[in-house]
């Protein structure tokens, strides 16, 4: 599990996180919630020291992360797999060199048994047969599989999704969504979803948690989401009039 | 002067991070060898080029300017070799590899940073300056010195066939880039070519990890790169020159 206790960034004289507590469980979808500019991003950056925070503590099954010195958190970050907005796949590489790369540089397993790992997983986010192809080859829900695939492919404790189907069709996006929940409950990790979507918040949303303006304004499962009193979640999760519809 | 001073401190930190031992022995020697083809292979035809028409140049102004009886005709030869190793082959060569292999180092690293490709990297667990910069800074300090003796050999044929139509014959010519040859403009024309092979990597490299924003950022880094190489290129040369010849 990720424990964050009162999480403070500005930028400037900008305060983006405002004082931010939360504990995010193991094998659930942990979902962050709000609206573009509520500081969603920034939390999920400042929780693996993409951003450094002004104060509070983040911490890794008890292991505060900013506490730690580089090469202990070097090690951590091995923990940690990462599927980011825009997939992230080094474009120089195929996606089999992509998804190899963790293995290369943190193993010293065989050719072979390297190759066997990454064809599982290429096999477990179906996508069999495209080890060649290069990034630019690829579709946006591939590239989001394929950033997977190379997300998994070290066994991680940790799996951080930022905005996972952010420029994917509806029906992609819930392959997506429902590929990162799939493997949450098999390998038993803690996973994190920050997301505006709220097709994937009634997806895949165990536990949620709403950032308003860089404070967390409410936290609760799906089923209570739909009966809050919170204002601002009301007007954020019912700003669609699907939405409104299903409400009443 | 503040912007100065805080670009200064973050360039050093940046080096801090970058020298440290690399992850894995065998991915660095395989992103060098892929180093040497970008920044050394790759660049022997634009060098060629310009250090025989440099070289032919030379040649021809200075016999322009010697046309005096006065003059033996092999100091022709004699001043061309002296332009090509003091001066034109390891600080001219070296503020066109600024913008040609400069550039390119600022805009690769500068896209894969707008592209999240860094943070992929350390979220991995790897230095990314490390992984990214290193062997860009060795595989520089490893082949501007070899492209630079290229440089000044190709230089001096060009210098031979720009003398063809000046008069002078080839036994002159020859003569004077062999008399009173001084081997120590050689150390130091690669003293000064090490020095600028430091600049324009990491320098370079430097503006593209800390591009910020998207594909406009990444060309405003790679334009940065380019002009504040050649800036402190031009500086270490007046420097090094004072330094070691003076």
């Amino acid at each position: 599990m990720i424990e964050i206790k009162e999480i403070s960034k500005s930028f400037s004289e900008n305060l983006v996180l405002d004082n931010v507590s939360h504990l995010f469980e193991r094998g659930k979808t942990n979902l962050i919630i709000g609206e573009s500019g509520s500081g969603k991003t920034t939390l999920l950056r400042s929780l693996i020291g993409l951003n450094e925070i002004d104060s509070g503590q983040v911490l890794f099954d008890g292991r505060d992360f900013h506490n730690l010195n580089i090469k202990e958190k070097r090690k951590l970050r091995q923990e940690i797999g990462m599927l980011f907005q825009k997939g992230a796949l080094y474009d120089y590489m195929t996606v089999e060199e992509n998804i190899l790369f963790p293995l290369t540089m943190f193993t010293e397993q065989e050719n072979e048994e390297k190759i066997y790992r990454v064809n599982e997983c290429l096999k477990r986010v179906n996508l069999i047969n495209s080890n060649k192809l290069f990034p630019s080859e690829l579709s946006g829900g591939m590239t989001k599989r394929v950033s997977i695939a190379r997300a998994i492919v070290m066994n991680p404790k940790y799996l951080l999704c930022d905005e996972p189907n952010s420029g994917l069709d509806p029906k992609t996006a819930i392959i997506i969504d429902n590929l990162i929940q799939e493997i949450t409950i098999e390998s038993n990790i803690t996973t994190i979803v920050n997301t505006h979507d709220m097709n994937s918040v009634m997806e895949i949303g165990e536990r949620i948690a709403y950032l308003f303006k860089g404070k967390l304004s409410w936290q609760g499962t799906k089923e209570e989401l739909m009966n809050t009193e919170n204002k601002e979640l009301n007007d954020f999760v019912f700003a669609s009039k699907l939405f409104k519809r299903l409400k009443k | 002067m503040k912007k100065l001073l805080q670009h200064l401190g973050k360039y050093f930190i940046l080096l801090n991070k970058v020298f440290s031992m690399p992850e894995k022995r065998s991915v660095f020697i395989n992103q060098l060898s892929q180093e040497f083809k970008k920044i050394g292979i790759d660049s022997i035809g634009i060098v060629t080029i310009i250090s025989f028409f440099i070289g032919a140049v030379v040649s021809i102004q200075t016999a322009y300017n010697f046309e005096s009886p006065l003059y033996p005709k092999y100091l022709i030869g004699f001043a061309t070799r002296e332009s090509l190793i003091l001066e034109f082959c390891p600080t001219m060569l070296c503020l066109i590899l600024a913008g040609k292999v400069g550039s390119n180092m600022a805009s690769q690293i500068g896209s894969m940073r707008v592209s999240e490709q860094i943070d992929a990297l350390e979220i991995m667990g790897v230095n990314s300056a490390t992984f990214l910069i290193l062997p860009k800074i060795v595989a520089s300090l490893l082949f501007f010195p070899c492209l630079i003796i290229l440089s000044i050999a190709i230089g001096l044929v060009g210098g031979w066939v720009g003398c063809q139509n000046t008069g002078i014959t080839t036994a002159s010519y020859l003569y004077g880039i062999k008399i009173d040859f001084n081997p120590f403009y050689v150390t130091y024309c690669l003293i000064k070519t090490t020095f600028f092979a430091f600049i324009i990597s990491s320098v370079s490299s430097y503006f593209g990890y800390y591009t910020n924003g998207g594909a406009l950022e990444v060309g405003t880094a790679s334009t940065r790169a380019v002009v504040y190489s050649s800036i402190i290129i031009l500086l270490f040369n007046f420097l090094l020159t004072d330094l070691l010849l003076a």
